[in-house]
């Protein structure tokens, strides 16, 4: 601890111990706290309370018969802990008794305060801290504190009820540790005194027939058997197992959830898991839970590295299960042999989709979610089942639109149930999406590609429907497979797309800006994609799709601007946008999409808009885009002249980026100096330093970094410093031996440079010469800059001494106050 | 109980319902989808239509080819167009008491009714509803009329020549009973009748009845109607809507504790949600004029008109509509869209807030100042000057059939740079389009129809829980086209009781109390005797006096005076004598100490049996049998009355009287 702390230290412990004088606020006991920890985690906690008695004068003050506030007493209690953790210390505080008075029953326990939720919060938490090594185990078996902890799985308060079981089980763990580890016997008597009482308790919990007591026991045994790997774990467990193979034998099962979460840490235990009575009840609690409960335990058991294939069998079933049924109240043959065969409804679920509405579209949605999770495992079931699924996700969004043509009772009731559900129908779309990884029989893939474009042409989608209609399309569009020996899109595809477009149309005019957005998403991407696929091109230019995204321009939402703006740069880019007419200007003349794009970059009142065109500019830049190659040095300069006025700090950030790519074309290819470096398309520029230099300063390019170099938003400067870096370290060495420090211009640039960093804005700089440049580059202490960038803003306000003089400050503030109300 | 069912279009309904002593109309619509069957009139020349050719039977047979035309495979009407009439015969309409309209769309038949039936009665209806439905009423008068048409067709009506004629014409019921449009005079005459309520005003009714109009939320002025009597509640849900439009909401808690909920007026595309068509209807009407066409809307000239010119208000600015002109043409359309600014205690509370700022309720006031919406009464005069394409049109009749929407849609038909949006669902948009085949112009369906579906109202059941449901028969069955949809149904419990046209239907339940006021002093008099606590019974000796449906028990007259000498007849000798009446009994007779007050009284050898409903005291020495159940006790000796008499008065000492 640095002396000015260890000055501050016992005025700040006696305000604590003050209770005339409250405490502002709890993030700064929390952050003395965090101070604490890292204090004793580095040294000596015995020392640090030896040199600092103040610490445990703080620590009595609590056992002193007193109105200490709760969220002081809690702190006291929670410091403790931390001291406590280091078994000298320990010694040292329990030789005070202070322990016993802080945790025993002489302590808050029992007294008023304890009905404060953060004193047991902070008795648990000081508890938790201290016991790390043997002494603390003795002390908790003589002080009571493990009754105390019992009793708080229970709390009101859930943070506190969590608390207490995580406790039990870090006690549980630490008592095993030591001179226990090893095997010990299934008898009781062999175990440590604080692993008896809690195994003895999860025991009686497990028996009880109040269901909150049996899921406390769970959760205890869940941590430990999650966290905990030694082998005596595999003796708690056969001790305890036949206890949780009775719960199994009840009906209703008693706390399903954490009963799942306790098999699946056990199953996932390598101690455990080679235990054969485990997969038996695995598999008979996979039968015995209900539907909604088991999809959780299956999708469990499938992620498992190691379990017997009849197990993984059984849980992907149920996991199919409700995909059966709905398959087969469409009358839907489940395909070419697949795992959905075998799979019959079973009556439960059936009964379980048909009970009500929520109850249906939540266990559809939790099954498609479930399935959406294991399709990407490596370890999911072979083979997989895609054209079952394919045709179930068909189904489920056909039902959900009408469209479904029912075959029984129970199809009649889907249907009525389903019926625009829009739930089920996103939970569904992203499913089908998740499936494009794969392809399927051609049939089905056409079904899905109907169903996709019923679901994008329906008036009845809603806008979050459409949105992932979209998504899945453009998934199922990309995965779609090329003509073999021919690299355009294969006929199935062109035709699709000949219907897509015209609803593509149709929704880039929808009153719902949602809509409009999403639409020009899906075009921007399909455009990255497959903008020179021959098919896709002619489709899309004998539409009005694009005259309709640059209409979109002007749209009134400005999340749609922006869209629009990275749609347009990117038909742009790939030549798709045809020049027209503006509707101001009826066959008038051309105008261009750059005028327009720098029309928004200055005017737009939005940010969105502005950090698109600037994102669509930079990329133009670094691609060569024909509009911009025709002068690239008068585009820069006005983009920059543009993007330094701007007052969002993700567009000027975005001008620095694109300076940078300015930057490495004409100074050439920078190699490895310069993370951004993106190689121009027409081959490296290596053009003499001087010449390029005179380029850089003929668009402003120094002015600008020189600005965003004291920018008020720290990213900015960041960059600017970056960038001026990586400058110097290209044209420095070439700049040769002449010096121009000194010179006039040198001297107004570094001026103005003051002015900057002082807050002034000042007028611009005008014309710079190279030299002059260089000389005020070579000045400038850019390392150190960004050494002062890199540290965080408030890293002055967040150091302990200023916590400390915080604290007393608010504390003088305080007192300063209630004089003055006298 | 007894509903008389006189039309069997669910959305046009026109039912009587015979309750208590009154005979009540509920809603008297009228069914125009019969004019589908006729050729549009024309507002120009249209030699096309002039030159149609004339149908002629499969030999050859042309005596009805000036009645009959031809267009692409169809057969029309060469006439004046006519409308199916509500039922006529089924119930003698002079006899009803009142007629209730619940809205502006279900009294267009109201003039065949008041005029032409010897109707005598009153008719209910809301301000709004009769104002909007006047200049309906005044469109439809107007279309017709200024387009006189010299030929009346009536051959074809002929039961064996319509046999012979091709569908649907072969198909189309009662067009014995088909009517030519009524005139101004009729309207005004009927709409004099009409007595102008409030919502929750309570109109008495003969005293029999109460009647009570609530809001429905469909329509302006638009109301269901709850028709209810002391122990008696019946509601009739006829167009209603949740869905947040302009009109006031729909008033659902006042719908509770029903007997009989009549259902009719649900959506009529229930599997068309209003916000995606109308979004469909913004995006269709921009794609067309982006493209240089023009957008008819045919529609009527009140109701979803005010929403669409509300979201096109909102939507023409974001798709850069802005200078393209939207025209709405209508006789009515200048009252129609002032009507519309002034009813504010009709509209929702959003727009109601408004008349307070002071700003119009409706933003096409705005549209109208900023020239962006113009109005004329028909395509002659102001209009052909300031016409300008591309534009948006807003014009009736959506049949198709008359109106200045016939003149659009010869004028656009041929190019399929246009676009004709039907956003009225009461048409089939095929058939309404069938006279103008073949047709490039573009054809968008989004019938916009905001009232009840089905979804909405299975959860209105569940809220006010009605006894009984009774509806048209179209409402218990998924519609023919979509037959696997179980969810385009009414499910309720008990299942809803169903009607069609030309039906009666006996409603399911009985009345079994009536209100009788017992006047003060006779209430003074009576002298109540508690048999059990909380139980008071006391008799009463009075005069029922029955007048205008209202029950009076009043005291009975004072005895006679001895009769004078004189045997002059008075009219107090009609009075019926008032007999000195046996009292009452009340009370149980328990067996064990009735047995035991027997043998007291020396009689022995007693048995007792069990039976389902009481007990047998049997003695057997006197051969006598006491039969003692819940609500009476038999004494059966063979002919000893003194026997019984003794048994009887026994058996009276366990009882109470008074």
């Amino acid at each position: 601890m640095d002396p000015e702390c260890s000055r501050l230290l016992p005025a700040l412990c006696s305000v604590l111990a003050d209770p005339r004088q409250p405490v502002a606020d709890d993030t700064c006991l929390e952050k003395l706290l965090d101070w604490f920890k890292t204090i004793s985690e580095a040294g000596s906690s015995l020392l640090l309370l030896q040199e600092n008695p103040c610490l445990v004068e703080l620590l009595f003050q609590v056992l002193r018969p007193q109105d200490l506030s709760a969220r002081v007493l809690s702190f006291s209690l929670r410091l403790a802990g931390i001291f406590a953790a280091q078994e000298d210390c320990f010694q040292y505080l329990e030789q005070g008794e202070l322990l016993p008075g802080l945790f025993g029953e002489a302590g808050p326990v029992g007294q008023a305060a304890w009905t404060a939720p953060t004193v047991r919060s902070g008795w648990i938490q000081g508890l938790r801290s201290l016991a790390q090594h043997p002494s603390a185990l003795h002390f908790l078996a003589d002080c009571g504190a493990l009754d105390t902890v019992f009793s708080l799985q229970g709390d009101s308060s859930l943070f506190v009820a969590s608390a207490a079981g995580q406790l039990l089980a870090h006690i549980l763990g630490l008592s095993m540790r030591g001179p226990a580890e090893g095997l010990p016997s299934l008898q009781a008597p062999d175990w440590p005194a604080c692993a008896q009482k809690i195994v003895g308790h999860l025991e009686e919990s497990l028996r009880s027939t109040a269901p909150p007591q049996v899921t406390q026991a769970l959760n205890v045994l869940t941590t430990t058997f999650g966290h905990c790997h030694s082998p005596w774990t595999r003796v708690l467990w056969e001790r305890l197992s036949p206890l949780v193979a009775c719960l199994l034998e009840e009906d209703p099962l008693p706390a399903a959830h954490s009963l799942v979460d306790l098999l699946l840490s056990v199953a996932r235990s390598p101690v455990l898991s080679s235990d054969c009575g485990l997969w038996e009840t695995l598999a008979q609690t996979l039968r015995h839970l209900s539907p909604t409960q088991a999809g959780p335990l299956a999708l469990g058991i499938l992620k498992l590295q190691d379990c017997p294939q009849a197990l993984r069998a059984q849980a992907f079933g149920v996991l199919l299960q409700p995909l059966a049924c709905v398959l087969k109240a469409a009358d839907q043959a489940p395909g070419p042999p697949g795992l959905l065969e075998g799979i019959t409804g079973d009556s439960v679920t059936v009964d379980t989709l048909l009970s009500s509405k929520s109850a249906c579209a939540g266990l559809l949605c939790r099954t498609l979610a479930h399935l959406e999770l294991l399709q990407p495992l490596p370890q999911r079931p072979s083979p997989w089942p895609q054209a079952p699924l394919l045709g179930a996700a068909v189904t489920i969004l056909q039902f959900c639109n009408g469209s479904a043509a029912p075959a029984s009772n129970v199809g009649g009731r889907l249907c009525a149930l389903l019926a625009g559900c829009v739930r089920v129908q996103r939970a569904a779309l992203d499913f089908l999406g998740t499936l494009s990884q794969e392809t399927g029989p051609q049939e089905l893939v056409t079904q899905v590609f109907s169903v996709l474009l019923e679901h994008l042409r329906s008036p009845d989608s809603s806008a979050t429907v459409l949105k992932k209609a979209f998504q899945a399309t453009l998934r199922w569009l990309l995965s779609s497979p090329k003509t073999p020996g021919c690299c355009d899109l294969d006929p199935h595809t062109q035709l699709f797309l000949r219907e897509l477009l015209p609803v593509l149309q149709k929704r880039l005019c929808s009153p719902c800006w949602e809509v409009r957005d999403s639409g020009l998403e899906f075009l921007t991407q399909v455009t990255r994609h497959w903008g020179g696929q021959a098919g896709f091109r002619h489709v899309l230019l004998t539409s009005e799709v694009p005259e309709l995204a640059e209409q979109l321009l002007r749209d009134p939402e400005s999340y749609v601007r922006a869209s629009a703006v990275t749609a347009m740069g990117q038909l742009s880019s790939q030549g798709l946008h045809a020049t027209t007419a503006s509707p101001e200007h009826p066959g008038g003349q051309q105008k261009s999409l750059l005028v327009e794009l720098l029309r928004i970059l200055s005017e737009d009142s939005e940010g969105f808009p502005r950090r698109a065109v600037m994102q669509v500019f930079t990329q133009w830049l670094r691609d060569g885009h024909a509009d911009v190659t025709e002068d690239t040095e008068r585009f820069v300069a006005r983009v920059l002249q543009a993007a330094s006025r701007d007052l969002d700090w993700e567009v000027r950030a975005q001008g620095l980026e694109l300076a940078l790519v300015f930057l490495a074309q004409t100074l050439g290819q920078p190699g490895s100096h310069c993370p951004y470096a993106v190689a121009p398309p027409q081959a490296t520029l290596h053009s003499p330093p001087a010449q390029a230099l005179q380029a850089l300063c003929r668009v402003r390019l120094f002015e600008f970094a020189f600005r965003a170099l004291f920018d008020c938003d720290r990213p900015v400067a960041q960059k600017s410093c970056d960038l001026l870096l990586f400058l110097r370290a290209r044209t420095v060495p070439h700049s040769g031996p002449q010096e121009a420090g000194g010179s006039p211009d040198v001297v107004s640039v570094e001026a103005a440079l003051q002015r900057w960093r002082a807050g002034e804005q000042g007028p611009p700089l005008g014309d710079l010469e190279p030299e002059t440049v260089l000389a005020v580059l070579r000045s400038m202490d850019l390392e150190g800059l960004r050494g002062a960038l890199a540290e965080s803003s408030d890293h002055v306000e967040e150091s302990p001494q200023s916590l400390l003089q915080d604290v007393l400050a608010a504390v003088g503030v305080l007192g300063e106050n209630q004089a003055d109300c006298y | 109980m007894k509903l008389y069912c006189l039309s069997g279009h669910p959305t046009l309904p026109c039912n009587v319902l015979k309750f208590k002593s009154t005979t009540v109309m509920l809603d008297c619509g009228l069914d125009m989808t019969s004019t589908l069957n006729f050729l549009p009139l024309p507002l120009v020349q249209s030699p096309r239509l002039s030159n149609l050719p004339g149908w002629s039977l499969k030999d050859g047979n042309a005596f009805l080819d000036k009645e009959l035309k031809e267009c692409s495979g169809h057969v029309f009407v060469d006439s004046v167009p006519e409308f199916c009439l509500p039922e006529t015969e089924l119930i003698d309409l002079s006899t009803v008491d009142v007629i209730l309209i619940s809205n502006y769309h279900c009294m267009m038949a109201l003039p065949y009714i008041t005029e032409h039936t010897g109707f005598t009665g009153m008719v209910y209806a809301t301000e709004p509803t009769v104002q909007i439905g006047r200049l309906l009423m005044e469109e439809l008068v107007n279309f017709i009329e200024r387009v006189p048409k010299a030929q009346s067709a009536s051959l074809w009506k002929n039961k064996d020549i319509q046999r012979l004629l091709p569908s649907p014409l072969k198909d189309a019921v009662e067009v014995s009973t088909w009517r030519r449009c009524y005139t101004m005079q009729e309207v005004n005459s009927a709409l004099s009748k009409i007595q102008l309520v409030g919502y929750s005003q309570k109109i008495e009714l003969f005293g029999a009845v109460q009647v009570t109009p609530l809001s429905s939320g469909y329509a302006l002025g638009s109301s269901n109607w709850i028709i209810q009597s002391h122990y008696e509640k019946v509601s009739y849900v006829s167009g209603s809507s949740l869905l947040t439009t302009h009109p006031q909401p729909m008033d659902q808690a006042s719908l509770k504790n029903s007997d009989v909920l009549i259902l009719t007026g649900l959506t009529q595309i229930p599997t068309a949600n209003p916000d995606g068509m109308v979004g469909e209807f913004c995006s269709n009407l921009a794609l067309t004029v982006r493209n240089g066409g023009n957008v008819l809307v045919p529609c009527y000239p009140s109701g979803v008109i005010y929403d669409l010119l509300e979201c096109l208000y909102q939507y023409i600015d974001s798709a850069g509509l802005s200078n393209i002109p939207f025209y709405f043409i209508s006789p009515v359309a200048n009252s129609s869209l002032e009507f519309s600014q002034i009813f504010a205690e009709w509209l929702c509370h959003n727009k109601q807030t408004k008349v307070y700022l002071p700003e119009p309720p409706f933003p096409h006031a705005e549209l109208i100042q900023t020239n962006k919406l113009k109005h004329y009464p028909s395509i002659h005069g102001d209009f052909s000057n300031d016409f300008r394409q591309p534009c948006v049109v807003f014009t009736g009749h959506p049949s198709l059939r008359f109106g200045d929407v016939v003149h659009f849609m010869e004028l656009w038909g041929k190019s399929s740079l246009n676009t004709v949006i039907f956003t009225e669902p009461d048409f089939s948009y095929l058939e309404a389009l069938a006279p103008y085949q073949p047709l490039a112009m573009k054809c968008i369906y989004c019938p916009i129809d905001t009232r009840l579906n089905f979804i909405q109202v299975s959860k209105l059941l569940k809220e006010v829980q009605p006894l009984h449901v009774v509806c048209p028969e179209q409402y218990t069955q998924p519609p023919p086209a979509q037959s696997h949809r179980m969810d385009l149904m009414i499910d309720c419990q008990p299942p809803a009781m169903s009607y069609r046209r030309a039906e009666v239907l006996a409603l399911p339940f009985k009345r079994r109390y009536e209100k009788i006021e017992i006047m003060p002093e006779l209430a003074d008099s009576l002298v109540p005797m508690e048999i059990k606590p909380g139980i008071s019974l006391a008799t009463v000796s009075a005069v029922l006096h029955t007048k205008d449906n209202k029950h009076v028990l009043q005291p009975p007259p004072r005895p006679a005076p001895p009769p004078s000498g004189k045997k002059r007849k008075r009219a107090s000798d009609d009075i019926p004598d008032c007999q000195v009446l046996k009292p009452l009994l009340s009370g149980s007779i328990p067996v064990e100490q009735f047995v035991q007050t027997l043998e007291k009284h020396g009689f022995s050898d007693i048995k007792v049996e069990d039976t389902a409903k009481g007990h047998i005291v049997l003695l057997q020495e006197a051969e006598t049998l006491i039969q003692i159940e819940e609500d009476s006790t038999h004494i059966i000796c063979d002919n000893d009355e003194m026997l019984r008499v003794r048994l009887r008065d026994l058996v009276l000492k366990f009882l109470q009287k008074f």
